[in-house]
């Protein structure tokens, strides 16, 4: 498998390390609810057919975490780019 | 006796290369493989089968081969189940026949073919279920000695083996006209190409068939095409290179024989190479694997694959028998008739499975022979072949006497890199074939792997898949003239098995599968040919069915009265043959397995005649012994001595340092440790503990506020690397907008612990005079940039893991050699020795600091006494999960520290406790002891463990036992600290 690096271009997949599911965000710390949504987001996953969103680290590159979105069928990825950019914007929603 | 022909062929009859088969010598020619200088001397009997221990001849000439499976080379190089018919000659070469005993000719358990009712399908099911008791004793020994093929090398591999990657636009798999085609459509537009062929020549069936090309030879046109492929500057041919299998994203996998074909490889060469090629785009053009036909012992040395005869008789100028009976289903066969008797052989008969009317139309092309419609129902000889029995379509039975058969039963796609990604071929009722179906992206298929099983196909649609593989890369070019080749017809009508057979019909000939076999299993309830195939073990040898698979799926749909296309296929899976794993595994062997990180102090330390031990990637001195001590004991007790009595050295250059920075630096810290840092000075350190999101202890460490705006944290050696990814994916996702940057300077700074009351006194002496190291000037937890003596930029911390007067000076990483050096020899009259891990460990364990044993992924920080540490102001990683109500249960085991009630007695890491009345069984299991150690200065093993309830339990005594061991004492619980609890030495 080999991965887009938006900074260093398609790098063999030992080059990275893989984390998990990129769709899940930390939810806020305060709140009557904090600690069952953090259980949520600790613990609980989906396990997609299809079309995924995940976070890779490139550890033997530019040390970017980026969000790769992957086939789980096949393995196709159709699109990988810099976690900064994902979650920046997000959190400036 | 040889079966040489006098003219022709691919082989150098002037260069003579002698070779040794089973002890015997004999010769044979440039060019030869294994296969055919057997045959050239007349050496038919190769091998003894699986299971009933058969006597085996050669039946292919390729990679598919099933029967004569060889030991080549001797001692390290011995090397098992090779193909002799893929083996080079080369001058020296020598083999030897496998699972026969006492020899080839005579084997003791070709007995077991009497025995074979009691070896059907899934006969290890079966046959030896009762009684239970002789399993273990009996039968599983005695399967294990019958089983397997060759042997294994028992010795070390003493070759080198090679990894490397290779790019491409074009890579086209296989090398016959096809591959050629393609190549050269693809290259002449100047795409960048890669060619890869198994064989060490190139060519494919040109170099087989007695074919012409635009009026040349097959052979030649081909070496034209290689001239002009190797003349491109962007062309790399690869022969002797299997490409084994097809992975994501265009990755191919190959090994490349590079050396195999010489005794000994040259110096600093490898033997193999694996390649990586990177394709845009692929042609696939393996050909095909012709079927054998199923009739009574169909497996006797002498029958052959007709294909395959004719690559004995066209490439290597063999005539593998003098007087041939042709059983065929498709016109291919009659190729191989005409071709014996152009080479100078008798064809005694050709049978044709087929109508008669088909028969009799190609029988006025060899009036000289005799054809029948009909079948051949079984072989019959003793070591080979003498004659065939033949049943005619009128029930005419006749014996033809003969030493050679030669069978088609039509050509197989070889399809297997089609489906590496997962999918499966369709099954072409038309042509009796699979043919691909859905390509791994990028690929493509010429000549016969896609079913177009004529020359003039071949041609074609290689030169077509070429030049639209290239186009697809962005280059284009033209469709050359196409060359003119003789018609030949593929017809064919399958027989699959006979209608009436004497003897066993073998399927599957590597593993003994008979056609009895596969109706056993499909009665027996094995309908699935996932089934089937793991019943019988049909398609599951080294050569993973290539000859008896397609056979297989259609017997059992036969069986069943179901259309083949509902049958399906196994999976296929790489790699297409057999890779070596010393291939696999490149240079990563023995010292060079991963990269070895040496710590700065690593030469000095071995002068000092260190023994080290692996920690992570690094290597660390475990302890420095003295003339005298001969264990781990002795030096280990005398350092932790020295360190409590005077100063020790402690290289602790392996613990992950993170240099980070920028005016958001304290938020971000704050953020990541559980503790408090906000009311860190600058100059000050702090012991800082990380948790992870789930709440439990990820890390410990320091933090040092160096300046403003700029903290130099610490790791552990263990979790360097994952801290540091750890904050990359919190800055990145988490806080993206945290101006803050940091880097890893694990590398650029070597540094040292000086432990012990007098190591005030030695730093004083390496250091810059003006440099004041009183505990008013330089506290406990201070740090600072100061300078050496000599000048040089030094940092030091007043931290303590000892638990004495401590500090650790850093310098830049190339300094760490003289500064170890200048504070030992500083430090002679003071006491100064070097200490090791083992002392590291007894000093930690005497003042209760947790490492890797306690930090095991389950501990929270309540677990570990650091509860209070927990900031309530902040939020950071673990705050929210790390308050659950059942994480701060106080039943949780909990450290405490131990002793031994008997002062003689033992401890070891590992043991659980159980009160001192209980049954030692799991249910009382009260936690267990997580480090131990002999403490000098208590005179006693002590250690630490984690103990339900434990810091409630200090005072009483309970049972640690080691089931395993058989071994038990009593300790008395304490309080995780042994020595100066109050802290007043580190302070002095």
């Amino acid at each position: 498998m080999r991965i887009p690096c938006p900074h260093c271009g398609p790098r063999t997949h030992e080059e990275f390390t893989y984390y998990g599911d990129a769709t899940v965000r930390r939810p806020p710390s305060t709140g009557p609810d904090a600690e069952a949504a953090f259980c949520d987001y600790v613990y609980t996953r989906d396990n997609p057919c299809g079309l995924h969103r995940e976070l890779w680290f490139h550890q033997g590159g530019c040390h970017e975490w980026l969000v790769v979105e992957r086939d789980t069928r096949n393995h196709d990825i159709k699109a990988a780019v810099s976690a900064r950019s994902v979650f920046g914007s997000d959190n400036a929603r | 006796m040889s079966c040489r022909i006098a003219q022709g062929g691919a082989i150098d009859r002037q260069q003579s290369i002698r070779f040794r088969f089973d002890g015997k010598d004999y010769s044979g020619c440039a060019g030869d493989s294994l296969a055919s200088a057997l045959l050239a001397n007349d050496v038919r009997l190769v091998g003894r089968s699986f299971k009933y221990h058969r006597p085996r001849g050669i039946l292919s000439a390729g990679t598919e081969e099933p029967n004569a499976l060889v030991e080549l080379r001797g001692g390290a190089r011995r090397e098992p189940n090779t193909r002799a018919t893929d083996i080079e000659l080369y001058d020296g070469i020598e083999a030897i026949s496998q699972n026969r005993w006492p020899s080839l000719r005579f084997d003791v358990q070709a007995i077991n073919g009497l025995f074979s009712p009691l070896l059907v399908a899934g006969f290890y099911y079966k046959t030896f279920m009762w009684p239970a008791s002789f399993w273990e004793k009996v039968y599983e020994p005695m399967i294990r000695r019958a089983a397997g093929l060759g042997r294994a090398a028992l010795e070390a591999d003493p070759d080198h083996y090679e990894k490397s990657w290779a790019h491409c636009d074009v890579l086209v798999i296989g090398a016959g006209p096809a591959g050629l085609a393609a190549a050269l459509t693809a290259a002449r537009t100047g795409a960048r190409v890669i060619l890869a062929d198994e064989n060490f020549a190139l060519g494919g069936r040109c170099l087989a068939e007695r074919r012409a090309i635009d009026g040349q030879p097959a052979a030649e046109w081909a070496a034209q095409a290689v001239a002009e492929l190797r003349s491109m500057p962007d062309v790399r041919l690869f022969a002797r290179t299997t490409v084994f299998g097809v992975f994501d994203d265009g990755v191919f996998g190959a090994v490349e024989r590079v050396n195999d074909h010489l005794p000994v490889p040259p110096q600093f060469q490898p033997r193999q190479r694996v390649w990586r090629f990177i394709a845009k785009q692929t042609v696939l053009a393996s050909g095909s694997i012709e079927r054998p036909l199923l009739f009574g012992n169909n497996d006797l040395p002498g029958v052959m694959l007709a294909g395959a005869v004719r690559t004995y008789i066209n490439r290597f100028a063999v005539l593998p028998g003098r007087r041939a009976v042709v059983f065929t289903d498709n016109d291919d066969g009659w190729t191989t008739a005409a071709d014996l008797v152009a080479a100078g052989g008798q064809v005694a008969a050709i049978v044709d499975s087929r109508e008669p009317v088909i028969v009799s139309e190609l029988a006025r092309r060899f009036p000289d022979v005799q054809a029948f419609a009909g079948e051949v129902t079984g072989a019959a000889g003793g070591r080979h072949v003498q004659s065939v029995e033949i049943l005619s379509r009128s029930g005419m039975l006749r014996r033809i006497d003969c030493d050679l058969v030669a069978m088609s039963g039509g050509w197989s796609p070889t399809l297997h890199l089609t489906s590496h990604k997962g999918s499966r071929p369709r099954w072409d009722e038309e042509r009796s074939i699979f043919v691909p179906d859905m390509l791994p992206a990028g690929m493509r298929v010429a000549g016969a792997a896609n079913g177009d099983m004529t020359l003039d196909e071949a041609l074609v649609t290689g030169f077509r898949q070429g030049l639209t593989a290239a186009a697809s890369c962005g280059f284009s070019g033209s469709m050359p003239v196409l060359p003119h080749v003789t018609e030949e017809s593929a017809r064919r009508v399958p027989l699959w098995r006979v209608r009436q057979a004497s003897g066993k019909c073998f399927v599957d000939f590597q593993n003994d599968v008979t056609v009895n076999d596969v109706e056993l299993a499909e009665h027996e309830g094995y309908r699935s040919i996932e089934h089937l195939k793991r019943y019988t073990t049909l398609g599951m040898a080294t050569d993973q069915g290539k000859t008896s698979v397609v056979t297989g799926i259609a017997l059992l749909a036969k069986q069943r009265s179901i259309p083949v296309a509902a049958t399906g296929t196994t999976t296929f899976r790489p790699p297409y043959t057999p890779v070596a794993m010393g291939a696999l595994a490149g240079h990563h062997r023995g010292l060079d397995f991963r990269p070895i990180r040496y710590a700065p102090s690593h030469r000095w330390a071995s002068e000092l005649g260190a023994s080290f031990t692996e920690s992570g990637p690094w290597l660390r001195a475990q302890w420095f012994p003295r003339p005298g001590e001969s264990d781990w004991f002795e030096p280990t007790c005398r350092e932790v001595q020295a360190v409590r009595s005077a100063v020790g050295l402690c290289d602790v250059s392996t613990l992950g340092k993170i240099d980070v920075q920028g005016p958001d630096a304290l938020k971000f810290i704050e953020r990541l440790y559980a503790n408090n840092f906000a009311t860190l000075a600058v100059g000050r350190t702090r012991y800082g503990i990380m948790l992870r999101e789930d709440g439990f202890v990820f890390d410990d460490g320091t933090a040092a506020r160096l300046a403003e705006n700029r903290y130099l944290i610490t790791t552990t050696t263990a979790h360097a690397v994952q801290v540091y990814q750890h904050m990359h994916l919190c800055h990145q996702t988490l806080w993206p907008e945290l101006d803050v940057q940091f880097v890893s300077v694990t590398d650029q700074w070597a540094q040292f612990a000086v432990a012990g009351p007098r190591s005030r006194e030695l730093l004083q002496r390496v250091l810059d005079p003006r440099c004041d190291l009183s505990n008013a000037a330089f506290p406990f937890m201070a740090c600072g940039n100061l300078m050496l003596r000599n000048g040089e930029p030094a940092r030091l911390f007043r931290i303590s893991f000892s638990g004495e007067l401590a500090y650790e000076i850093a310098v830049p990483g190339h300094r760490g050699d003289a500064l170890i050096r200048a504070l030992h020899d500083a430090g002679q009259d003071l006491g100064v020795v070097p200490y090791g891990l083992e002392a590291l460990n007894v000093l930690r364990v005497e003042k209760g600091h947790v490492v890797g044993s306690e930090l095991n992924g389950q501990t929270t920080a309540h677990d570990l006494g650091f509860g209070r540490m927990l900031s309530a102001q902040k939020d950071f990683i673990g705050s929210v999960l790390g308050r659950r109500t059942n994480l701060l249960d106080p039943a949780r085991p909990r450290l405490v520290g131990i002793r031994t009630v008997d002062r003689s007695a033992r401890l070891s890491g590992g043991m659980h406790f159980i009160p001192q009345q209980a049954a030692r069984r799991i249910e009382h299991d009260q936690g267990h002891v997580t480090s131990v150690c002999y403490s000098p200065a208590l005179e006693q093993w002590i250690g630490l463990g984690l103990l339900t309830h434990g810091p409630e339990r200090h005072g009483e005594k309970v049972m640690v036992v080691d089931p395993l061991q058989g071994a038990e004492t009593l300790v008395e619980v304490c309080a995780p600290v042994f020595i100066d609890p109050e802290g007043a030495r580190l302070r002095g």
